[in-house]
């Protein structure tokens, strides 16, 4: 068990520093950042002292090294297109996009994994088929389109929710947040909606294959011989041991929401972290883009680590052969 | 004379042999399996409607919108032909510049089929090749590129080819950028793909890898690079086309997506995707029609092509007959 959480933790700490070096390389590809600073006036001996102020000179690992320890405190430079230190930029976007993508998540697993159990349970239902159909019809539309279609249906013709920004947030101890006023939560409504659908069918569809499978384990088969209820056994003995599975890709797919967030909040105009992101790649913003691609890394990694050592912890069968050969 | 009979009869033989291998193909399983799912052959039709209606559109299409010339600035926000205001010669409507939907979505389809086409083909040369030298060389080579496969696989495919787009426009020089940027979007696609690819060749090379006709071509001499890709690679295939076909949905999609979000193809050449991105300008001022039906048509070109793959992957798979 040690030793797996030592070898994941080595694993997650190389892919972070391969990113790192992805993200330290941008800068060196877009010409001399002397060029920006300096203007046009400046004398060769002025720009070489700029260089050497700012470590310019360094040999490449020095720099890297330098730029490591720089991100590591949160430290990325200042925005070339807004023009005030990234860690700001992105301190003021994360809460937007953290509870849209909270929002998305609950929703998805409020929604998918009851028609999941659902239509697992009565699959030759019709209402069940209906729900297959359209999760197949979910899978292949993609993000922008359901945002735009939302929009145009419950903005445009019927009036009822806005469609562009976060509206009215309450100030939350330095939080923005949508989701205490019902204004705000008006706003927060689409773009939840537009960001889960995608993951409201996977789910749906991987709780309802689970299930298929478990009611037709053994384990099941004596409960019901033993004359359980209905309930004892869809709910406590058949759903349990779909959750597993259920758990790993919940974990994983936040990491997904997050990259799909740039989608819904370019659709919704909603000014999160995603939509910095997509301006900084058309304008070229190098530090936002280093910044949000080791953000974005690092969630996804920690995710990963958790999800694999959660997994370890649920599953007793890992944990047994976890003894013998560690794999 | 005798050249003559020879030729005849070499036309004979090759007609036969066609008419042999369509006999053999219409009495196949595969095609019986075709033929009795309804939803496949529609799903076939309408691809191939769209094939069709894409890559003949200089002839089929209603007006040429890639010509300047044509536009007419009077026939601007035109609706459907069947709403109130709309003219039998634009079917689907026109957009703010009188540029006809429906031509504009035959032509927007080429651009995505092309790019898609494309990137498919760049991630399964590159799959495939990773796959084979992974499953084949075994050890150290095969550790590093699981490794990196696996790392790719936890990121979306879209943030992926996001990230290169991003990486591309940085490292390019200004005035190159709009005449690459087709490219870029291919090689940024295809490269956020290719890992499926790879996982499954490798899959089916290590499997390959221990049989009899490996053992063979080893012993007599054979160098491990015609081994792999001489005698493996044809063993391999099967599953290759199953992956490409959904494959050819997932790219057909991810480039809409970049080309929506503004940083796909330049406007000059709009796929389906810029079709949408420019209609959604004008969705508030109530003229749908220039974004719901390059997205109709997306959808139902992706959904198509999804079907297709399902099938393929059911009729080619023997354990499920």
């Amino acid at each position: 068990m040690l030793a797996y959480i030592v070898r994941r933790l080595l694993q997650s700490i190389i892919v972070m520093v391969a990113v790192g070096f992805i993200a330290f390389s941008l800068f060196n590809f877009v010409g001399d950042p002397i060029n920006n600073m300096v203007g046009q006036e400046a004398t060769e001996a002025e720009r070489e002292r700029a260089r050497q102020a700012l470590g310019l000179d360094d040999p490449f690992p020095i720099q890297f090294a330098r730029f490591a320890w720089n991100a590591l405190h949160g430290d990325f430079g200042i925005s070339f297109r807004l023009s005030i230190p990234v860690e700001e930029a992105i301190g003021d976007r994360l809460p937007a996009t953290l509870e849209l993508v909270f929002v998305a998540a609950v929703l998805a697993l409020a929604v998918g994994v009851p028609l999941g159990v659902y239509t697992g349970l009565h699959r030759d239902g019709a209402v069940s088929r209906i729900l297959l159909t359209a999760s197949l019809v979910g899978i292949s539309l993609p993000t922008f389109l359901i945002g735009i279609i939302l929009i145009l249906i419950f903005s445009v013709w019927l009036g009822w929710l806005p469609s562009f920004g976060r509206g009215a947030t309450v100030n939350l101890w330095g939080w923005q947040s949508n989701l205490v006023s019902w204004e705000g939560f008006k706003s927060i409504i689409l773009p939840s909606v537009t960001l889960c659908l995608f993951q409201l069918t996977l789910l749906m569809r991987l709780v309802r294959a689970e299930m298929l499978e478990v009611l037709r384990t053994d384990y099941v088969k004596f409960a019901r011989a033993r004359g359980l209820t209905n309930r004892a056994v869809n709910f406590s003995h058949a759903l349990k041991n779909t959750l597993v599975p259920v758990i790993t890709i919940t974990g994983l797919q936040i990491g997904s929401l997050i990259a799909f967030a740039i989608i819904t909040e370019t659709v919704f105009q909603w000014p999160g972290m995603g939509l910095l992101f997509l301006q900084a790649i058309q304008f070229v913003d190098i530090p936002v883009m280093a910044a949000y691609l080791c953000l974005v890394a690092f969630i996804f990694v920690v995710i990963n680590l958790i999800v694999d050592l959660l997994y370890y912890v649920i599953d007793p069968r890992l944990r047994l052969e976890g003894t013998g050969h560690a794999h | 004379m005798a050249t003559v009979m020879t030729g005849e009869k070499a036309t004979r033989t090759w007609w036969w042999r066609l008419r042999d291998s369509l006999h053999r193909f219409f009495d196949s399983d595969v095609f019986y399996s075709f033929r009795r799912s309804p939803v496949t052959v529609l799903a076939f039709v309408t691809t191939v409607i769209f094939f069709v209606g894409a890559f003949a559109a200089p002839i089929l299409a209603p007006f040429n919108t890639n010509d300047v010339s044509t536009l007419n600035l009077m026939d601007a926000f035109r609706p459907p032909a069947w709403l109130e205001g709309g003219s039998s010669r634009h079917l689907l409507g026109t957009d703010d510049q009188g540029r006809d939907v429906l031509s504009a979505i035959m032509f927007g389809t080429q651009v995505s089929l092309i790019v898609g086409f494309l990137s498919v083909i760049f991630s399964v040369v590159l799959g495939v090749g990773l796959g084979l030298i992974s499953g084949y060389v075994g050890g150290r080579t095969d550790h590093i590129i699981m490794r990196i496969a696996d790392v790719q696989l936890s990121f979306p495919a879209v943030l992926v080819a996001l990230l290169l787009f991003g990486f591309a426009k940085a490292v390019l020089p200004r005035g190159m950028q709009d005449a690459v940027a087709i490219y870029v979007l291919i090689v940024a696609i295809g490269l956020s793909n290719w890992v499926q690819f790879a996982r499954t060749v490798r899959g089916s090379t290590m499997v390959e890898k221990s049989k009899e006709y490996v053992q063979a071509a080893r012993v007599i001499g054979r160098s491990p690079f015609a081994i792999m890709f001489q005698h493996v690679l044809p063993n391999v295939m099967g599953p290759v086309l199953v992956i490409a076909t959904i494959s050819l949905a997932i790219a057909i999609l991810t480039e809409a997506t970049l080309s929506f979000l503004g940083v796909g193809v330049p406007p000059t050449q709009p796929s389906l995707g810029t079709l949408i991105r420019f209609g959604n300008n004008f969705l508030f001022s109530g003229e749908w029609w220039m974004t719901i039906f390059p997205g109709l048509a997306l959808v139902i070109l992706a959904l198509s092509v999804n079907l297709l793959g399902d099938w393929l992957r059911d009729a080619l798979n023997p354990k499920l007959r």
